[in-house]
C-alpha cells in the first residue's frame, strides 16, 4: 500500500478509463462532452504507456506516448470542426437530436 | 519513499475525482475545467514518475492547445446553458447496457491488473535506460534515429488535421470584397493599360 508499483499506476489507469467510458455511454447532453470522454480514455492508454516504460525501462513507451499525443490534438480538432459545422446547420449539439443516420 | 506515495494519492484522488466531473458536472464549461484539473494533475504524475517531458508536453498541449479550443468551442456555440440530464426526460434504452459494459471493462481492467507478472525476459530491449543523460536527450537519442519515420507521420497527421478543420469550418461569406488570384496574375500589359487619344479641353472618364 506504501510501495508505490507498477500496479498503482496502472489502476489508476484503468479507473480513468472506466469513467471515459462511461462518459461515452451516459452522456445525454452534447457531444463536446463525448469529445472530452475519448481525450480521458487517451489520457488512460497514456497514463498505462509512461508506467510501463518507466517501471520495466524502456523508453519507447513514451514514444509511442508522444505519438498518441499528436493524434489526440489531431482527434480533437478535427472534432470540434465538425461540431461547429453541424451547429452552424442544425442549431443543437444535444445527442437526442443528432439522429441524421437514424442510429 | 512515503512522499512518494503521498505524492501519488493526492495526485491521483485529484484525476480520479476531476474526471468523474469531468462526465458529471451540470455545465459544459465546467466539465472543460475539470479535464483541465485532470490533466496537470496527470502531468504532475508524470513529471513524478520520472517522464519529465511528457509530463511538460502534457501541460503544453493538453492545457494550453486542446483545453483551450474545447473552452471557445463550448464559449462559441453557446451550450452552456444546457442542463444536464442523465435520466430525465425521454426514456433511453442503452443507458443499462452502458452502465454494465463499463462495469465490465473496469472489472477486466482490474482483474488483468491484479494478475499481472513480469515476463521472464522483458528486460531484453535494445532501448532501455541510460542512467546518466537525461529523460528529454534519452528519449532524442531514440525518437530521431530508429522511431524518425514514426516522427514524420506524426508530422503528416497532424498537417492533415490542420487542413480538415480549415476546410470544414470554411464558410463563404456573400458581399465581402476578395481578391482573385487568378485574376492578378493573369492579367498582361494588353488588358491592364489603356491608350487613349485625349482632345484638348475635353478631360477624360474614368469609370468606364
Amino acid at each position: 500500500m506504501i510501495e508505490i508499483g507498477l500496479g498503482h499506476y496502472l489502476s489508476l489507469g484503468a479507473i480513468i478509463f472506466f469513467l471515459g467510458v462511461i462518459g461515452i455511454f451516459l452522456n445525454r447532453k452534447n457531444v463536446i462532452v463525448i469529445l472530452m470522454s475519448i481525450e480521458l480514455i487517451l489520457l488512460a492508454v497514456n497514463i498505462n504507456l509512461i508506467s510501463f516504460s518507466i517501471f520495466s525501462g524502456d523508453i519507447v513507451g513514451q514514444i509511442f506516448t508522444m505519438l498518441i499525443l499528436t493524434v489526440a490534438a489531431a482527434e480533437a480538432a478535427i472534432g470540434l470542426a465538425i461540431i461547429v459545422v453541424y451547429y452552424r446547420n442544425r442549431g443543437s449539439i444535444r445527442v437526442e437530436d443528432i439522429h441524421g443516420m437514424q442510429g | 519513499m512515503i512522499v512518494h506515495s503521498i505524492f501519488f494519492y493526492f495526485f491521483s484522488i485529484i484525476a480520479i475525482f476531476s474526471s468523474l466531473m469531468v462526465i458529471t458536472s451540470r455545465s459544459t464549461i465546467n466539465s472543460v475545467f475539470f479535464l483541465i484539473l485532470d490533466f496537470i494533475s496527470v502531468g504532475c504524475l508524470f513529471i513524478m514518475v520520472g517522464a519529465e517531458f511528457l509530463g511538460m508536453i502534457l501541460l503544453i498541449v493538453y492545457v494550453g492547445a486542446v483545453a483551450v479550443l474545447f473552452l471557445f468551442v463550448v464559449m462559441m456555440l453557446n451550450v452552456a446553458e444546457q442542463k444536464q440530464s442523465w435520466f430525465i426526460g425521454k426514456k433511453s434504452t442503452h443507458i443499462p447496457t452502458g452502465l454494465i459494459v463499463s462495469v465490465l471493462i473496469l472489472l477486466e481492467l482490474l482483474v488483468v491488473v491484479g494478475g499481472w507478472k513480469y515476463k521472464e525476459n522483458v528486460m531484453s530491449s535494445s532501448t532501455l535506460f541510460l542512467s546518466n543523460i537525461s529523460n528529454t536527450h534519452q528519449l532524442g537519442l531514440v525518437m530521431y534515429t530508429d522511431y524518425i519515420l514514426y516522427f514524420q507521420l506524426a508530422g503528416i497527421v497532424l498537417l492533415l488535421a490542420m487542413i480538415g478543420a480549415i476546410l470544414l469550418t470554411f464558410r463563404e461569406r456573400v458581399g465581402v470584397k476578395k481578391q482573385s488570384y487568378l485574376n492578378q496574375i493573369s492579367r498582361t500589359p494588353l488588358t491592364a493599360v489603356e491608350l487613349k487619344d485625349i482632345k484638348s479641353n475635353e478631360g477624360v472618364k474614368i469609370d468606364d
